[in-house]
């Protein structure tokens, strides 16, 4: 017996308002130019290592030619041995200096902080470089090693001097977040300093241990200019590349080298990518943050350990500046600007230099504006899943991607003959348009973070209030976010600054970037003046830095006086 | 249904995957009156006003709103003011902008504005506020901007979810008055969402019970309280004896060895398992008449000092397992010299007993 009324169930039509349409639209030209800056490219160079010379399809042909050449396969293995060397020195290492830095008293703090970072405002060839002064043939220390410095110990060396501020960040990060109460409950409970270390602090770092390892593992492996300047006849991955597309013109083969080097790193962001999922469920809400208490002996030892590797640091990049300003290594050490006169090393002169700043602004503009507002069109779109999934999708694909290997997928996507889009070839343009798609997966992952941050309401209230969300988007989300802007910003300057790797293909005579002009200038020999030009790109990114820095804490508050309470 | 409701809602359902949030809802909200969503938290009351303000729409079912068919509309095509919890200022604007922020895209001149925001700022006790950033100000402060803001359109449908939980107990209290003042005042049909049973009593004209995702009961504050519809609502809105028992005649509710009258039960077959329910208050002790019903002998067993009366737990003499609380004035407790052990009659008035199925 059912006598229940049957309910008219007429399927809901969700009508969408301008907003919705305009945010859609938007998220889809989002999907377009992300398709077109980073995904085609890739798939360029997939096709590309299945083509001969010719461009004719040969299957897997170059990819058995590629593991039974043992020259070229055995690149793989060292780049896999460095990687791994690399891995176990740098994280103990950073492990130790970002715990010296949350869980003890150390005095200037801020300095050991401050000098751990160095290394990021410096192209990756420039610990190459001091190593030749200091260790190369005409090295002052040259007797202190045993063989050569070119090859796998100058390649260590120099990559962990290059990786060592993202490890330690990385480890302050997931140090800073300890909770006392779980030290307190350890104390209570009477466990030895030991035991505590292995039960909890180990424990709590562990997220940060692994991602730590991975992201030295795949700087390392991805790196092109340390294996440049100091590899010898140790062959790498990234060098490989390299040869075979500038030094062979074997594109086919570069495009196949560039698959094996996309591998490993791919792989190492998938399992970070996993690892930090589980993460979030493990933090704790309400945690007390634990303030490190003096205490002599320990902080004496991690106070000479940080002066330690504080010394290293400076040392490498003070060698490089004393030897820019050298006249003749090492037989007339009298001081000289002239290593600085570009135009005598390089055809482009100072022009590169300018070519560099000009590429970092319009990487910092376009870059800064396409990934914060891809990130908020994203956030706030209602509904359309799918396509935010793709657009989370190609805006994470860039990290696993090393440069080198985009930057050869735009030379075969981009110098295509039948690609309208050709016309940028050998422009400022794709530059800038590299380098953003290279850099993209930290800015938008920032600006997403900083939208998640702020009341997911406001675009509740603003429609309510039939403001268009676009205004609410200029007059509250984008003022609120300004830091993170800027941090974007500063972000993409400094790192269009250093790079080399995916922009080494890609510059014309007249767009030579200072980074790549040191290479070149390095290739030919001047130590003195690549070395110049490396300290010219630091001292310009930390000062932009410093810039932000000061900016952050003064005219922040004071143009925006609601940020004060 | 009357045609003459101002928000029609029928057969709302929602769901999140598997998980349904809300199970076909009809409810229906007359012009002017003051509503509140009242149910344990997780019980779907934010989903069913996100649905009515379209913030979030429903997967089935229609809203119609002053007769129109609002069910698919997007927000900005409905008319409503909302009110969150965490109240969603823009911290970046001063409060008189965030209170205009909604008459500014009317193209409205800038001094009728003006005019307006000093109004609403009046209105809602903050006439110097104006100038001044939301974090310069206390969270109470802060919720009234926020209803100023959600008012400043004259909306005809005002929505308030959980305004006033994160404020501390002394400005709720105050806050409660005012905003039921406010909305008297304006005559602003409104809804309100709480968790707050006491809130709900004190500012509603109406109160929708839920739980898990259905409406167990609408009804006057005092119908809820003093007729709950079901046992769940009858557990949820203050406090509530209940005795496990069985029906033995349509009046008559048999508790271990105790037979209690109770009001007709029509509805139930003789022989269910039922609960008989009473409230503490509700207990009777003073001047009971030698022939009055459901009379028990009791001893008290703990007596807890609430305040203005005292909560007794009672122990039935004559069946130790059945136990009941009661509440006693401090008047009651004097006079008849109660305290812990003493013996007493209390008498269940059957008027205020309510049967449940168990
Ligand atoms: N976006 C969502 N996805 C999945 N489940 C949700 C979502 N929003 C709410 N829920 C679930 O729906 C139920 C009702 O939620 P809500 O309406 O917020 O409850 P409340 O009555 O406390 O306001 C809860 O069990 C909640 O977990
Ligand atoms: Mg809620």
């Amino acid at each position: 017996m059912s006598l229940a009324a049957p309910t008219s169930k007429i399927a809901l039509r969700i009508s969408l308002s301008r907003d919705d349409l305009l945010m859609r639209v938007g998220l889809v030209a989002l999907v377009g130019v992300l398709l077109l800056i980073v995904a085609l490219p890739l798939w360029a160079l997939l096709a590309k290592g299945f083509e001969d010379r010719d461009g004719h399809y040969v299957g897997l042909a170059n990819y058995i030619s590629y593991f039974s050449t043992p020259a070229l396969f055995n690149s793989a293995l060292n780049s896999f041995h460095v990687a791994a060397v690399c891995t176990a020195i740098v994280v103990p290492a950073a492990f130790m200096y970002a715990y010296a830095l949350t869980r003890t008293v150390l005095p200037g703090k801020w300095l050991f902080q401050g000098i751990s970072l160095i290394p990021i405002f410096a192209p990756s060839l420039l610990p190459g470089l001091a190593l030749v002064y200091l260790f190369g043939n005409q090295g002052f220390f040259k007797g202190l090693i045993g063989g050569s410095i070119y090859g796998f110990d100058g390649i260590v060396i120099a990559q962990v001097f290059y990786c060592f501020p993202h490890a330690t960040m990385i480890m302050v990060t997931a140090l800073a977040t300890a909770d006392a109460r779980l030290y307190e409950a350890a104390d209570a409970l009477g466990a030895s300093k030991i035991r505590v270390f292995f039960t909890v602090t180990l424990p709590g770092a562990k997220y940060g241990l692994i991602s730590a390892a991975l992201v030295v593992f795949t700087l390392v492996i991805t790196d092109f200019g340390i294996a440049k300047v100091i590899g010898g006849n140790f062959n790498v991955l990234a060098t490989d590349v390299y040869k075979q597309v500038i030094g062979q013109q074997n594109f086919s083969m570069g495009a196949v080298v560039g698959m094996v080097l996309l591998a490993p790193a791919a792989l190492a962001f998938l399992v970070d990518r996993l690892v930090q999922r589980k993460q979030v469920a493990l933090l704790t809400a309400r945690a007390v943050p634990l303030i490190p208490k003096p205490k002599f002996g320990r902080d004496l030892f991690f106070t000479a350990f940080c002066t330690l590797v504080s010394a290293g640091i400076l040392a490498i990049l003070g060698m490089a500046a004393w030897g820019s300003l050298i006249k003749y290594w090492p037989y007339n050490l009298s001081l000289t600007l002239a290593n600085y006169e570009f135009a005598n090393f390089d055809a482009n002169g100072w022009e590169s230099y300018f070519n560099s700043l000009r590429m970092a602004a319009g990487t910092a503009i376009v870059g800064t504006a396409l990934m914060f507002v891809g990130a908020w069109l994203n956030e706030k779109t209602r509904g359309f899943g799918v396509i935010r999934g793709i657009v989370q999708l190609l805006a994470f694909l860039p990290m696993a991607v090393p440069g080198i290997v985009l930057g050869l997928g735009y030379i075969f996507f981009f110098n295509a003959p039948n690609n309208p889009l050709n016309f940028l070839y050998a422009t400022m343009a794709i530059l800038v348009i590299n380098t953003v798609a290279h850099f993209y997966t930290v800015g938008h992952l920032t600006a997403t973070t900083a939208l998640k941050q702020i009341d997911p309401e406001f675009e509740s209230v603003s429609a309510s209030l039939k403001v268009p969300i676009w205004k609410t988007f200029g007059r509250v989300t984008a003022p609120i976010c300004l830091p993170a802007i800027l941090d974007i910003a500063i972000y993409l300057f400094v790192n269009a600054m250093t790079t080399v790797s995916s922009v080494i293909f890609l510059y014309a005579p007249d767009t030579k970037l200072a980074s790549v002009a040191a290479v070149n200038i390095e290739e030919a020999g001047t130590t003195a003046a690549a070395a110049a030009l490396c300290l010219v790109i630091v001292v310009t990114s930390a000062a932009v830095k410093a810039l932000h820095l000061l900016a952050d804490r003064f005219l922040l508050g004071r143009l925006q006086a609601w940020r004060r309470r | 249904m009357t045609s003459s409701s101002y928000l029609e809602v029928r057969d709302l359902s929602k769901r999140f995957g598997d998980f349904t949030a809300l199970g076909s809802v009809s409810l229906d909200v007359t012009e002017g009156e003051f509503v509140c969503f009242l149910g344990p938290s997780g019980c779907g009351k934010t989903t069913l006003l996100r649905a009515i303000a379209g913030l979030d729409p429903q997967t089935s079912g229609t809203i119609r709103q002053k007769g129109r068919d609002v069910s698919g509309l997007p927000p900005a095509q409905r008319d409503f003011g909302i009110v969150f919890q965490s109240y969603a200022l823009f911290p970046n604007l001063t409060v008189a902008d965030n209170v205009g922020y909604g008459l500014v895209s009317r193209r409205q001149a800038r001094g009728a504005i003006a005019k307006r925001v000093e109004e609403l700022l009046a209105m809602v006790g903050l006439p110097d506020s104006g100038p001044k950033y939301p974090a310069q100000l206390s969270g109470g402060q802060q919720q009234r901007v926020a209803l100023a803001r959600a008012l400043a359109t004259s909306p005809g449908l005002l929505l308030l979810d959980e305004p006033l939980s994160a404020l501390d107990a002394r400005v709720r209290l105050r806050l409660r008055h005012e905003i039921k003042a406010l909305q008297r005042r304006l005559g602003v049909t409104t809804i309100m969402v709480t968790h707050d049973q006491e809130e709900a009593l004190t500012m509603a004209d109406r109160i929708v019970v839920m739980n898990h995702g259905a409406i167990e009961q609408v009804g006057s504050p005092q119908e809820i309280y003093r007729r709950p519809a079901t046992a769940f609502v009858a557990d949820f809105v203050g406090s509530m004896n209940f005795l496990a028992g069985t029906l033995e005649t349509p009046e008559r509710v048999k508790i271990g060895g105790l037979v209690f009258a109770c009001p007709m039960q029509d509805g139930l077959a003789l022989g269910t398992k039922v609960r008989l329910s009473i409230r503490p208050e509700d207990v009777r002790v003073r001047d009971l008449p030698a022939d009055v019903a459901n009379r028990v002998p009791v001893e008290v067993a703990e007596l807890d000092f609430v305040g203005a009366f005292c909560r007794a737990a009672l122990k039935v003499r004559t069946d130790g397992d059945v136990a009941l609380v009661a509440d006693f004035s401090s008047n009651l407790i004097r006079d008849l010299g109660v305290d812990i052990g003493s013996h007493l009659d209390v008498a269940l008035p059957p008027d205020r007993v309510r049967v449940y199925a168990a």
